[in-house]
C-alpha cells in the first residue's frame, strides 16, 4: 500500500490499528501480534518504527486493562513487582540489541513469536493443577502466596519454581523489547506452567506487567530515535480506541471462534513474516 | 477464613495504582490527539516516507527539544511529549508503589520496587536525555 498523503496514511493506519487492538482485546492476544506485521507487510514501514509505535500502544493498552482489573482482586502485586525486575532487564537488553542486529534477524524472530502465540491460542486453557501443592522455600520468603475470589469464596494458591519463573520472564522481556509486543504468551508460561499460578492470576498480574516492561524499553526506543510522531499517534489512539470497545464486547463475543480465527491470521502473517524476512524484505 | 488485615491496605493499593494508570493514560492520549491534529493540519497533505529508515531528529528524541517544541505548539513536537507522559505512567506507578511499601514497612519489596525503578530510569533517563 502506498498511500498519497499523510492524511490518508494516518486514517488508513489508525483504522487498521482500531481493528488490531478489538480483535486483540477480544482474544486476549493482544495487538502488537497483528499490529507489526500489518505495518511492514502491509504499509512497507521499515520494522523498526513498526516497533516502537507498537510499544507506545502497548503500554496505553494495558494501563488501561489493568486499571480495570486490579480493582477485582486477581492482580497479585507482589508477584508482579518481583517479575517486573526480570522483565525490566530484559527490555533494555532487548531495545539494546534491536539496535544493533539486522532487521532481517527482528523479523525472522518475530515470525517464530508469531508462530508459537497461535500455538497458545489453539491450545486449551491450562489445567489448574498442582495449585494446592506447598510452595517452595524462595516463593515463601518473597511472601509471593495469595489468594483470589472464586464462585465458593476467596481462594489460597500457593507458588512453585521461582528461579525457572524469573528466567522465563526475563527472555519474555527481552523478546517484548526487542519486537514490541507484550510477549503475553510466554509470560503466561512462565506464570502458569513453572510457577503454578491459577489462570486469571497469571492473565491479569500479567497484564499488570506489561505497561511497566514496555516502558523500559520504550525510553530506550524514543532515545534512539525509533518512535515516530506521525506513526505513533494513529496507532496509539487506533489500538487504545479498538481495546477499549474490544474489552466491553468481549462479554458477548463468540470468545472461542475470535480466538480460533486469530491463531489462523497470526499463522498466516507468521509464515509471511520468516518468508520476507528470508527473502531480505524486511 | 478473615481476611488478613494487611491485604485491606493492599487492595487499597491496589485501587489507587489503578486510578494512577487511567488518569496517566487519559491525559496522554489527549496530548497526543491535540498534537496530531495540529501535524495534520499544517502536513497532512504531504507525501509520507516512512519506508526508509533515517532515525527521529534530536528535536524528536531529547527531552530539550521535545519541550522547546512542543511550547512553540509543533504537533510532531506536542505528540511526542503525550508519549512521553504516556511512559512515564507506568514508571510513576512503580514509584508509587515503593513508596506504598514504605508506608506498610514492607522494607524486602520497598527494595524490590526500588530496584525495577532504576532499572527504568536508566531505560528512560539514560536513553532520551542523551542529545548524540
Amino acid at each position: 500500500m502506498n498511500p498519497s498523503s499523510i492524511l490518508t496514511l494516518t486514517l488508513l493506519v489508525g483504522g487498521g490499528s482500531f481493528v488490531a487492538g478489538l480483535l486483540g482485546a477480544m482474544t486476549g492476544l493482544g495487538g502488537g501480534v497483528v499490529l507489526i506485521p500489518m505495518l511492514t507487510l502491509g504499509f512497507g514501514f521499515d520494522i523498526r518504527y513498526a516497533i516502537g509505535a507498537s510499544l507506545v500502544s502497548v503500554i496505553a493498552t494495558s494501563s488501561g486493562a489493568a486499571a480495570a482489573f486490579v480493582r477485582e482482586g486477581y492482580t497479585n502485586i507482589r508477584i508482579g513487582m518481583f517479575l517486573e525486575i526480570a522483565t525490566s532487564l530484559g527490555a533494555i537488553l532487548g531495545a539494546i540489541l534491536a539496535a544493533s542486529v539486522n532487521p532481517m534477524w527482528i523479523g525472522l524472530v518475530f515470525g517464530v513469536v508469531l508462530l508459537h502465540a497461535a500455538y497458545t491460542a489453539l491450545r486449551p486453557h491450562p489445567q489448574e493443577l498442582g495449585i494446592d501443592l506447598p510452595s517452595s522455600a524462595l516463593a515463601q520468603k518473597l511472601r509471593l502466596d495469595g489468594s483470589y475470589p472464586t464462585a465458593e469464596g476467596m481462594r489460597t494458591y500457593y507458588v512453585r519454581s521461582v528461579p525457572a519463573g524469573f528466567v522465563l520472564m526475563g527472555v519474555a522481556g527481552v523478546l517484548s523489547g526487542l519486537l514490541g509486543i507484550g510477549s503475553g504468551a510466554i509470560k503466561v508460561l512462565a506464570m502458569d506452567r513453572a510457577m503454578k499460578l491459577p489462570f486469571k492470576v497469571s492473565t491479569t498480574t500479567s497484564n499488570f506487567m506489561i505497561g511497566v516492561t514496555a516502558a523500559a524499553s520504550a525510553g530506550v526506543y524514543l532515545g534512539r530515535g525509533y518512535i515516530d510522531p506521525g506513526l505513533s499517534m494513529p496507532v496509539m489512539l487506533g489500538v487504545l480506541a479498538g481495546s477499549l470497545l474490544g474489552a466491553r464486547l468481549l462479554a458477548k463475543a463468540p470468545t472461542r471462534q475470535l480466538r480460533l480465527l486469530f491463531a489462523v491470521v497470526i499463522a498466516v502473517l507468521a509464515v509471511e513474516m520468516i518468508y520476507n524476512s528470508l527473502t531480505g524484505r524486511i | 477464613m478473615g481476611v488478613p488485615a494487611g491485604l485491606v491496605i493492599v487492595h487499597e493499593m491496589e485501587r489507587r495504582l489503578g486510578n494512577l494508570l487511567r488518569a496517566g493514560v487519559s491525559l496522554a492520549a489527549v496530548v497526543v490527539l491535540v498534537g496530531g491534529l495540529i501535524y495534520l493540519a499544517r502536513h497532512g497533505h504531504e507525501q509520507p516516507a516512512y519506508q526508509t529508515f533515517r532515525g527521529e531528529p534530536s528535536a524528536l528524541r531529547t527531552f530539550a527539544g521535545i519541550l522547546s517544541g512542543a511550547w512553540e505548539l509543533r504537533g510532531r513536537e506536542i505528540i511526542q511529549l503525550g508519549l512521553l507522559l504516556l511512559i512515564m505512567t507506568p514508571i510513576a506507578r512503580v514509584a508509587f508503589a515503593a513508596y506504598s511499601f514504605t508506608r506498610q514497612r514492607d522494607w524486602l519489596y520497598v527494595g524490590i520496587a526500588s530496584i525495577v525503578l532504576s532499572l527504568l530510569l536508566y531505560g528512560f533517563l539514560g536513553s532520551v536525555s542523551l542529545p548524540i
